[in-house]
């Protein structure tokens, strides 16, 4: 159809006068006519000039109407290509079987100018009307395919980002919907270089991509983080700002973070807008819940953020359990939450039935029958077991070091460096990441992040605690000296106006790997290093470990090729070699 | 003019054909005198469908001229065709004819 309402319309009819008198009457209108004889006729004048509207008698010779109105229908296909009769039929059945044929509509003879006209116009309405239908389908149809194909990138995104992490560590259970991300939560989890699992569970408000997009940035700084070796405060506060910056007032994460020390057995939690996470003690067979004590992240901007965390005892077996809010706003059919104290009961029918170790597998049962038999696509379940000090969990792929990267990337082989802190940066800096992402530049270092960690953080926090702050370790024998610990040494790290720390650090290329010298001095007085050594050589060979003093010797004796104490015991030395073959 | 042919339908037509009234009328008269011959024969080979179809065409071309009973004439043949009764078509057949010559005379004199 051309813009100004002119259309094409072909007329079929074996009868000259009744032609002529239709043909006059179209023309009038303004439209293009053309006109044939019989239903064969018919049929071609369609295929080749392809009118909007056909006039077409019933009757006609070689091929009838009827016959001709199905080929011009199949040869339309998808397009609206209105078919009127024109027919003196009177019989019921006959007009039947026009419209079965394809028919639209009937214009009986004699003919009438002012019907014939006014159905042409409401034809044409019709045609653009369809026109218009079709159009908005084909685009809708376009949209929802993109958004799906979008879609479809975004969680393979998401994904590649995701599966870096320790989510198959054989302490960890998870339920989360295959859309999760749309639907706004997320689950990542990787194990640090010091070989505790870290777990954040969250829950981005909205839904679709909206909600998806910030769960790009927080697994990438994630994972980022905890392989590095920064703590659970500094990966909290990082995340915080990211999303404060990124995403829209209004939108945001509730999220709970977890760090699991085995060698401690102790996790801290933080805890910000999710429901509470529960400790299902294995022996008591009790309950302890932790609730959100923050705002969710990215509503406060780094200086009001607060990244204090709950520590909490666990001993091996205890299983610590993050929902999102799907689990307790499930609704059943007349609209009521599943609510905690059904979850409650979950826990206290496991215990009364000893079958403590399903839990997991009975809340989601649970769920779903409350629901109706539905497992709704926002339900998110995480269940994390403490494991016996020890143990050590797979280091995710990436990091363990291939012994082709070093002819490969090639990265530092022999160097030493200094670095001096003084108090400003020693009060708020932690020094450790720094440290531990220069050494894992040294191709065959990588793998061994995770001691190197442990022992430049034992060598740290001898040098900061002992030797500047003056803290005596003996505190640390009992629960409440532990406490009192901690407090003064962020009270006297507060205060703390002289002194130093100085790092310095050299690597040495030796037949078929290296040797890593990593020396301490602190500006403080010393210790009796001898006297302790020899106290720690007697707890070790009594057997007992030396869980709250000892400065960590035992410990930085087992890892280190030799580890020596200088002048007043401020100053230490500790050798790490490294071979090809571990 | 008389009953033969609706005057307001004619002046209907001279409307919408303006100079093309008169080869209408001239084609609706050699398309009438060629069907009224071939109605007769085909009743004598008793072809019931034929007589039909023509009868139909006949019927539609005729109302459209205005032709009122010369249409209903032709109803009536194609009727009894498509019932496969042609006995009896005879009269009606002359009927036609002579309603049609009346037609005829009328249309010629316009």
């Amino acid at each position: 159809m051309s813009d100004n309402g002119i259309i094409t319309i072909l007329i079929a009819d074996d009868t000259d006068s009744d032609r002529m008198i239709l043909e006059s009457i179209v023309r009038k209108s303004g439209h293009k006519v053309v006109t044939v004889r019989d239903g064969l006729e018919a049929v071609e004048a369609f295929a080749e000039l392809r009118p909007d509207l056909v006039l077409m008698d019933a009757l006609m010779p070689r091929l009838d109407g009827l016959e001709a109105a199905r080929r011009i229908k199949a040869l339309a296909g998808n397009e609206l290509v209105p078919i009127i009769f024109l027919t003196s039929l009177s019989d019921t059945e006959s007009l039947v079987q026009c419209l079965e044929a394809g028919g639209d509509d009937f214009i009986s003879k004699p003919y009438n100018r002012v019907i014939l006209q006014a159905k042409i116009k409401s034809f044409i309405r019709m045609r653009e009307m369809q026109r218009v239908v079709q159009e908005q389908r084909d685009q809708i149809a376009r949209h929802n395919q993109q958004l799906i194909q979008e879609q479809t990138i975004a969680k393979q995104v998401f994904d590649n980002i995701a599966h870096l992490g320790a989510m198959d560590a054989p302490n960890v259970r998870y339920f989360l919907s295959p859309l999760a991300v749309f639907n706004g939560d997320v689950i990542v989890a990787a194990v640090r270089p010091s070989g505790s699992l870290m777990v954040l569970l969250g829950d981005f408000t909205g839904h679709g991509l909206p909600a998806a997009i910030g769960a790009m940035p927080l697994a990438s700084i994630f994972y980022g983080m905890v392989h590095k070796g920064f703590s659970l405060e500094d990966i909290l506060r990082e995340i915080n700002q990211k999303l404060k910056q990124i995403l829209p007032i209004g939108v945001f994460c509730c999220a709970t973070i977890v760090d699991m020390n085995f060698a401690k057995g102790r996790v801290q939690v933080w805890n910000g807008g999710l429901p509470d996470a529960y400790i299902f003690r294995a022996v008591s067979g009790k309950v302890d819940s932790v609730r959100s004590t923050h705002l969710p992240l990215g509503v406060l901007d780094d200086m009001n953020f607060k990244a204090d965390c709950q520590q909490i005892e666990m001993v091996a077996g205890d299983r610590l359990y993050l929902w999102s809010d799907g689990i307790i706003e499930s609704r059943n059919e007349v609209g009521d939450m599943f609510g905690e104290e059904r979850l409650m009961s979950v826990f206290r029918r496991s215990v009364r039935e000893g079958r403590q170790a399903h839990v997991f597998d009975a809340i989601l049962r649970s769920v779903e029958n409350y629901a109706g038999g539905e497992r709704s696509d926002d339900l998110s379940l995480i269940e994390l077991t403490m494991l016996a000090p020890g143990a050590a969990l797979d280091c995710p792929r990436e990091f363990q070091a291939s012994t082709n990267s070093r002819q490969r990337y090639g990265g530092l082989l022999e160097w030493s460096m200094k670095l001096e802190l003084e108090p400003s940066t020693l009060r708020l800096f932690d020094p450790l990441p720094l440290l531990l992402n220069i050494l894992v530049e040294v191709p065959g270092l990588k793998s061994h992040s995770g001691s190197l960690y442990t022992i430049l953080a034992e060598l740290y926090s001898n040098a900061l605690e002992h030797g500047l702050l003056d803290l005596p370790s003996s505190w640390k024998t009992t629960p409440e000296g532990f406490e009192r610990y901690y407090r003064e040494r962020s009270q006297r790290l507060e205060a703390l106006q002289t002194g130093y720390i100085h790092f310095e650090l050299v690597h040495r290329l030796v037949e078929q790997g290296g040797r890593l010298t990593i020396r301490v001095k602190d500006s403080g007085n010393g210790f009796e290093h001898q006297r302790n050594i020899q106290a720690a050589d007697a707890v070790r060979d009594e057997g007992k470990p030396d869980l709250y003093s000892g400065r960590g010797i035992p410990l930085l004796q087992t890892l280190c090729h030799s580890l020596r104490f200088l002048a007043e015991g401020n100053q230490v030395e500790a050798v790490v070699q490294w071979g090809e073959d571990d | 003019m008389n009953q033969s042919v609706d005057i307001e339908t004619l002046s209907m037509l001279k409307d919408v054909m303006e100079e093309d009234f008169h080869s209408l009328i001239e084609t609706f008269l050699n398309d009438a005198r060629e069907r009224i011959p071939l109605l007769k024969s085909q009743l004598a080979t008793a072809d019931a469908e034929a007589v039909r179809q023509t009868a139909h065409s006949l019927k539609g071309s005729s109302s459209n001229l205005g032709a009122v009973p010369m249409s209903e004439l032709c109803f009536q043949i194609e009727s009894r065709a498509g019932q496969q009764r042609l006995d009896g078509l005879e009269p009606l057949l002359q009927q036609l004819q002579a309603e049609f010559s009346r037609v005829e005379t009328i249309l010629q004199d316009l």
